[in-house]
């Protein structure tokens, strides 16, 4: 049997204990009804009272927690100066390379504290081995000290995840108090299609399945650090 | 996956034997448990959020194959293909197929339960290709020829030493007991297995019908590593994972990692929407989700519909006295602890899974915490009066439940019978008031001292206490 014919045999099958299971009456609109109704409301569930703040609380409030994720923030007063965050952060750690994507607004940047420093700035997706990315990112969320990331021509995901540090761009205006807001800014912007991939990143990589003793750096980046743009 | 869960008795035996096993399941007990608790506390919502969780889990069950197509229709219509599979046959068969279109040799693996559920690395490596686990916990398992014993901790019944000395077999390089190097090492060795993978296949948290998109959630970034890297991405779930919107996913997430591991939220919650778009210059160029039922849609409408709302966070384990004591293979399948106890019997038969809901105190600690109030002691009580009426159960107990029976239903025999138990029982115990051996209740009084009944019965001290007109 091809897998085509599985396939459509199994749907068939599913659906159909699902529904005798269900009982449903001979007319099923109210059902129907229910379901498109939920989908279109995109209603709140509860929302924790938490961020719930005026927005210079919410700022110290994502401030906080990204602190307790074990993140690191850098705080600049405007973009121009992320090329000499990088480069201070990198060399205090000894970095000589920074990958980061053809993103339009970072390319425009002046580059040169990066080449004082000897740190070679590549614009390409990350691979393998790569020790520092730098990319730019959509909102952040009080709540719980989370950056979003929205996959596209300009913010590969790669960059995200393979090199050993994530530097992240985050313009304070962006911020919101929960994960809520950030939904309806994504819709905004790209109404009913996603993009392909969606990252909430709350700190770095760890993992804890070594004798239940917390570890940080497994496959991901060992540090975050966030360069927040007060504009 | 062998099944070996009418082996419980045996296996939770020799696991309280295991000193090994139990100093490695101390480390669960003082964990997960406290710092829930404490996240629970900073949360002044999350009963009521439990509640809305609980409701939202009826509401989508109530109209699950209407959000099952949406959900089908918003994969496509993003460049994703959904396949539906109702047997772990028809899942594995589906996967290799994928595979095989793609000519695949290696597939690396995010944590997926369903995966485990379906026995899909046997499948794979018997039909050519080599799945890599990428999880820590999961890829140390791999390599030992183990399996999870824990939903998402899989690797708790193993110690520092135990790793150390997997390593040191299999990576080639000094052996050492600092768990830092040990996951570095892991980090390094998997790097190239991230790149050269020509799938990866991951599980999902949730389904989100609004978007046809999937979820998971993941600390260590490799169900990332997985999905982003290779040409092909296979997302593995099942049909109880969809939810409607952004929003109502959210409600889930809130619950999820405070309920598991007691995070304020998980490092890393990942949506991915069908394929990569034009102009990407990574992703994954193919997008599948495999549904897979397994039993489940025969729970809906069913007395066990409830478990369906389960969001695999693994706080009925954690919370479990039987789990904490015996650890997750004494109870030989897949899943383990109250969820595993509940799930099990559907999956594999109740003529083998019987044993798994005797294996609960009924303390009700599992159904306490579970983030969507999951009826848990109902449901395996359901589980052993069906295998009662199935006469299912081993001879001696249903007779002695028999016995007792007949006994209870004429209270003229049952009272003097109890009265002369209470009095036998308390002779027996002595002056401490404990009895240290008592015949056919070995299996107590092995481990530890019963204590003794006082010398009357309940019966009877009701009666003394209504003559002496106290309040009961």
């Amino acid at each position: 049997m091809s897998a085509e014919n599985t396939t459509a045999m199994s749907r068939a099958a599913i659906l159909g204990n699902i529904r005798s299971g269900l009982n449903r009456s001979q007319d099923d609109s109210q059902r129907q009804q229910a379901v498109s109704n939920r989908l279109a409301a995109k209603a709140d569930n509860l929302i924790p009272a938490r961020a719930q703040l005026p927005f210079a609380e919410q700022v110290e409030l994502f401030k906080a927690m990204i602190h307790e994720a074990l993140a690191e923030l850098i705080e600049l007063d405007s973009l121009d100066q992320v090329p000499q965050a990088c480069a201070d952060w990198l060399s205090s750690q000894g970095i000589k390379q920074l990958i980061s994507a053809s993103d339009s607004e970072l390319s425009t940047l002046d580059w040169n504290p990066l080449e004082q420093q000897q740190i070679l700035r590549t614009e390409r997706v990350a691979q393998a081995g790569d020790i520092a990315s730098l990319t730019s990112s959509f909102a952040g969320i009080a709540e719980t000290g989370t950056v979003m990331l929205h996959s596209g021509p300009q913010s590969p995901t790669t960059l995200n995840f393979l090199p050993d540090n994530h530097l992240v761009i985050l313009r304070r205006s962006t911020i919101v108090g929960v994960y809520e807001e950030a939904w309806k800014k994504t819709r905004e912007k790209y109404g009913n299609t996603m993009p392909r991939t969606v990252n909430m990143i709350t700190g770095p990589s760890r993992s804890a399945d070594i004798e239940q003793k917390l570890q940080m750096g497994a496959h991901g980046p060992k540090n975050l650090v966030i360069l927040m743009i007060n504009d | 996956m062998e099944i070996n869960t009418p082996f419980f008795k045996q296996r939770a035996h020799d696991a309280l034997k295991d000193e090994n096993l139990q100093k490695a399941l101390g480390n669960l007990k003082a964990g997960f448990p406290e710092k829930r608790a404490i996240a629970v506390e900073r949360m002044p919502e999350f009963e009521e959020l439990r509640n809305q969780g609980r409701d939202l889990k009826n509401h989508i069950l109530e109209h699950l194959d209407l959000y099952l197509e949406q959900f089908e229709s918003k994969v496509i219509e993003n460049g994703g293909q959904v396949h539906w599979a109702r047997t772990s046959e028809d899942a594995n068969r589906i996967i290799l197929d994928l595979c095989k279109q793609v000519d695949a040799k290696t597939v690396t693996k995010g944590k997926s339960m369903v995966t485990e559920e379906i026995g899909l690395n046997d499948f794979l490596e018997a039909n050519g290709v080599q799945p890599v686990e990428t999880d820590l916990g999961e890829y140390i398992l791999q390599l030992r020829g183990d399996h999870p014993s824990h939903i998402i901790a899989p690797a708790i019944h193993l110690n520092l030493e135990d790793v150390s000395e997997t390593f040191h077999k299999h990576h080639n390089r000094p052996k050492s007991d600092d768990p830092a190097v040990l996951m570095q090492e892991a980090r390094e060795v998997l790097r190239d297995k991230f790149v050269a993978a020509d799938v990866g296949i991951t599980g999902a948290n949730f389904c989100v019908a609004e978007t046809g998109s999937t979820i998971i959630v993941t600390n260590e970034g490799n169900g990332d590593l997985t999905q982003t890297l290779p040409k092909t991405h296979i997302v593995v779930t099942s049909i109880e994972k969809v939810v409607p919107t952004l929003e109502d996913m959210t409600l889930f997430l809130r619950l999820l990692a405070r309920s598991a591991t007691g995070q304020e939220f998980t490092v890393y919650n990942t949506l991915s929407t069908g394929s990569r778009r034009e102009g990407d210059q990574d992703g994954p160029e193919n997008f599948h989700v495999v549904l897979v039922d397994n039993g489940r849609s025969e729970m809906v409408g069913s007395e066990f519909q409830d478990m369906l709302r389960c969001i695999r966070c693994s706080a009925c384990m954690n919370h479990c006295p039987v789990y904490g004591a015996v650890g997750g293979h004494s109870y030989g399948w897949v899943y383990p602890g109250p969820m595993g106890s509940v799930l099990t019997p559907q999956m594999i038969g109740i003529e083998k899974g019987g044993m798994l809901p005797n294996a609960s105190t009924f303390c009700g600690k599992c159904e306490s915490v579970c983030p969507v109030k999951i009826p848990l002691p109902k449901l395996m009580r359901h589980w052993r009066e069906d295998e009662f009426q199935k006469h299912l159960q081993p001879k001696a107990a249903r007779y002695g439940l028999a016995g007792w029976a007949f006994l209870a239903k004429r209270p003229t025999l049952y009272k003097p019978y109890t009265r002369m138990a209470s009095w036998f029982m308390k002779r027996l115990a002595g002056k401490k008031g404990r009895i240290k051996k008592l015949p056919l209740a070995g299996g107590w009084t092995d481990w530890r001292d019963m204590p003794a009944p006082q010398g009357t019965t309940f019966m009877q001290a009701w009666k003394e206490q209504q003559k002496a007109g106290e309040q009961p």
